[in-house]
């Protein structure tokens, strides 16, 4: 064999070993590496019990409290949903129907006290004219579906 | 004979690179200037962020373009370490530091869009650890290059450790759809339909083109001067350089 294929030959294994071995190092540590967990999966008992976890999930409309700084809210991935607790400054993007995940420790079978608050941003930009479009076309056509 | 061949390769790109340069960086300056105006002026706001969303103009192009580099960077590596290309070498080499600027502006600047946005500067989120992780390989990658003096040895060295660091690439991109993750998914798509409005594309489109010919001519005045240096014992750079004093 030539010694510029046997090089390739190298590379290329070497290569393959390589993303064989990352792919298990990942698979193996796949629960690890969750940022947060689902309201549904926190009450199968998936997350851990005891100590600090993530809750992802969206905020209910028209669940918001506000007292001061006092903040409650309910989280819901639309099968399950959990009561949160917060104290303190929240983030822009902050508001009902908005992806967001809390930090904190389950405290009871449905409620969280959370310590931190993190808005998820969706991938979608667009116009705030075009959005209030998009929300009335959309509105119409539930309508539609409804009648 | 064989000696023409062995110098003519670097030889004949510094003066191909030496053309298209000043192309290149025209090119670069209108995608820049004008996707900058059409980013921060003509662009609407978002419906959801307000102006915040703008920061994206400059932190999309550049996480783009550390991903693109670190692969443009492992392919030279690969082909400089598998058929003995000292142009490749050069290429790979002075790669290493444009990708790693391009990786720690686009951390930095999601950093800064972070905090407002998301209430916080930094999550150990997969995206944004296996973004980290792309900084250090770009780091170590040009630390080892440096730490070794012979050319030639240092290529092959550094090359092993470009062509590991490749498998990261794919878990950056797809970070986001494996696991949950706190950054948000790709906006843009090669297969889907775009999720931001066509007059919030046609920036950041300008805005990507523009720093991926940054980087080409970059990539063209870098190479030239670590020719220049690498061959700095020859009669064409004596000459060339005799020519000019």
């Amino acid at each position: 064999m030539r010694k510029q294929n046997k090089r390739l030959l190298f590379v290329l294994i070497g290569l393959a070993g390589v993303s064989v071995a990352v792919w298990l190092v990942l698979s193996a540590f796949r629960h690890n590496l969750v940022f947060f967990y689902s309201p549904t999966q926190v009450l199968a008992g998936k997350a851990p019990s005891h100590g600090v976890f993530r809750l992802g999930g969206i905020v209910e409309k028209g669940s918001i409290k506000k007292d001061g700084l006092r903040t409650t809210f309910t989280l819901t991935d639309l099968r399950h949903s959990m009561v949160v607790h917060y104290k303190g400054i929240l983030p822009d993007l902050f508001r009902q129907g908005q992806g967001v995940v809390v930090q904190g420790r389950r405290d009871g079978a449905t409620t969280f006290m959370a310590s931190q608050v993190l808005a998820k941003h969706g991938a979608n930009y667009m116009p705030p004219d075009v959005a209030a479009e998009l929300k009335r076309s959309m509105a119409a056509k539930a309508k539609a579906a409804l009648s | 004979m064989k000696l023409v061949h062995k110098y003519g390769a670097p030889k004949r790109f510094y003066e191909l690179a030496g053309t298209v340069v000043p192309w290149l960086a025209a090119l670069t300056t209108v995608l820049m200037v004008v996707g900058l105006y059409l980013g921060l002026f003509w662009a609407p706001r978002d419906y959801q962020q307000g102006n915040a969303y703008r920061i994206m103009f400059v932190h999309v192009p550049n996480a783009w373009m550390s991903m693109m580099a670190y692969v443009a960077m492992a392919v030279f590596a690969a082909a400089g370490y598998i058929w003995n290309m000292r142009l490749a070498d050069i290429l790979a080499k002075v790669t290493a530091p444009l990708g790693a600027s391009f990786t720690l502006t686009a951390l930095v600047t999601g950093s800064l869009w972070g905090k407002p946005m998301w209430g916080t500067y930094w999550v150990w989120d997969a995206r944004l650890t296996s973004e980290l992780i792309l900084f250090f390989l770009y780091v170590g990658y040009m630390a080892l290059q440096a730490s070794i003096d012979d050319a030639r040895r240092a290529a092959h060295a550094s090359a092993i450790l470009a062509i590991v660091g490749a498998v990261n690439v794919p878990i950056i991109h797809y970070s986001v759809y494996w696991w949950h993750t706190l950054h948000q998914p790709a906006s843009l798509t090669l297969t889907n339909q775009p999720k931001i409005y066509i007059t919030m594309l046609i920036p950041l489109i300008m805005m990507s083109l523009a720093f991926t010919f940054f980087y080409l001519t970059m990539l063209c005045v870098r190479a030239r001067s670590e020719i220049l240096w690498r061959e700095r014992n020859t009669d064409w750079v004596r000459k060339l350089v005799g020519s000019r004093t």
